[in-house]
């Protein structure tokens, strides 16, 4: 009786093993089919690859993936079924075509408009910089002024001296 | 001036963008089905397993397919509309009882009213991923050719309904 009902607490355990038993089956096929899985977007979770996800719909496109692996489908294939039913958001990286291409060309369109934005200010700015012509006389000036007090702030003199050899 | 206008446009435009993207339903994608013809299958009636439904069999006529589950919370809301619709006899309306147990379906439908003009059982819902379905409930409109003309992804309220199938419906009843 002890042992008989020891082997009905095991049962269940067996069950399971049934249910989960076309998973583990060939280790090959289940990593090829991971490794594409995580090319696909899990809809009701997003931003969550196909293969990281316990919800029912990522469990059955993993199934799914898995039966149409044993029927002899190439990854391609596997995908283009899915992008048929799903659309092509479905997958993480999807295909540059019509409708597609304002989304790959976002980021080029965006550092040209930048980029434009940004030569155009600094040309605008180096236009606002005009070079002062110096009178012989203010050059006069300024080296007095630069001569004049040298204890006051001994590295700036001696940097401007290095810099102007005439001083 | 510029200097405070290019900074309030800059704001202006981004402010706008992010208040649509706060509308915005990002679980629901647009069905590449739409505008295809409706996936072809055969499934056991929910009623009666030895009778079988394909929808070649609703050619000539618009209808309403409706993806449903015992287990589903949301199909529960969109219930007594679709008791409704049924009533007014407009459109047949499909139910496709999806990834559910029969027993669990037939229960379901006894105690809360069966919309539907027939129900079809999709217990591993194989169907169900031929039609693109992530989310019950879900409701396709297929026109008299059998070509799918729009797919809800999510439960069915006054306003969808009002606003755009039963237009549809009747649009494509006309043809």
């Amino acid at each position: 009786m002890k042992y008989l009902l020891m082997i009905a607490l095991l049962l269940p355990a067996f069950v399971f093993a049934g249910v989960a038993k076309d998973m583990a089956d060939d280790p090959v096929m289940e990593k090829r089919m991971m490794h594409l899985a995580e090319k696909v977007r899990c809809l009701v979770c997003q931003s969550e690859p196909v293969s990281n996800s316990h919800s029912d719909w990522a469990q059955d496109v993993r199934q799914i993936m898995r039966e149409k692996m044993i029927a002899g489908a190439s990854d391609q294939e596997i995908l283009d079924i899915l992008v048929e039913r799903f659309g092509k958001s479905v997958l993480f990286d999807p295909p540059v075509d019509k409708e597609t291409i304002p989304l790959w060309s976002a980021p080029f369109v965006l550092l040209f408009v930048g980029g434009g934005i940004l030569v155009y200010q600094l040309r605008k700015r180096k236009g606002l910089l005009v070079e002062e012509q110096l009178s012989a006389q203010d050059e006069q000036r300024a080296a007095e002024l630069l001569n004049e007090n040298p204890a006051s702030d001994q590295t700036t003199v001696t940097s401007n001296q290095a810099k102007d050899p005439q001083a | 001036m510029m200097r405070f206008i290019l900074p309030l446009v800059i704001f202006l435009v981004l402010a706008a963008f992010l208040y649509m993207g706060l509308g915005r339903d990002t679980r629901t994608v647009p069905s590449p089905l739409v505008g295809k013809a409706a996936p072809a299958f055969v499934l056991p009636l929910l009623h009666d397993a030895n009778k079988q439904f394909s929808p070649q069999q609703m050619e000539g006529q618009v209808w309403l397919l409706n993806v449903w589950a015992s287990w589903c919370g949301a199909c529960k809301d969109e219930h007594p509309l679709l008791m409704d619709l049924s009533r007014k006899n407009i459109v047949p309306i499909v139910g496709l009882d999806y990834k559910d147990k029969t027993d669990d379906g037939i229960a379901t439908l006894r105690k809360s009213g069966d919309p539907y003009t027939l129900v079809i059982a999709d217990a591993d819902g194989k169907v169900g991923f031929d039609y693109g379905v992530y989310g019950v409930p879900e409701t396709y409109v297929i026109d008299k050719q059998g070509t799918i003309k729009y797919k809800l992804i999510g439960a069915l309220n006054t306003k969808n309904l009002q606003e755009t199938i039963l237009p549809l419906v009747a649009e494509l009843q006309a043809q």
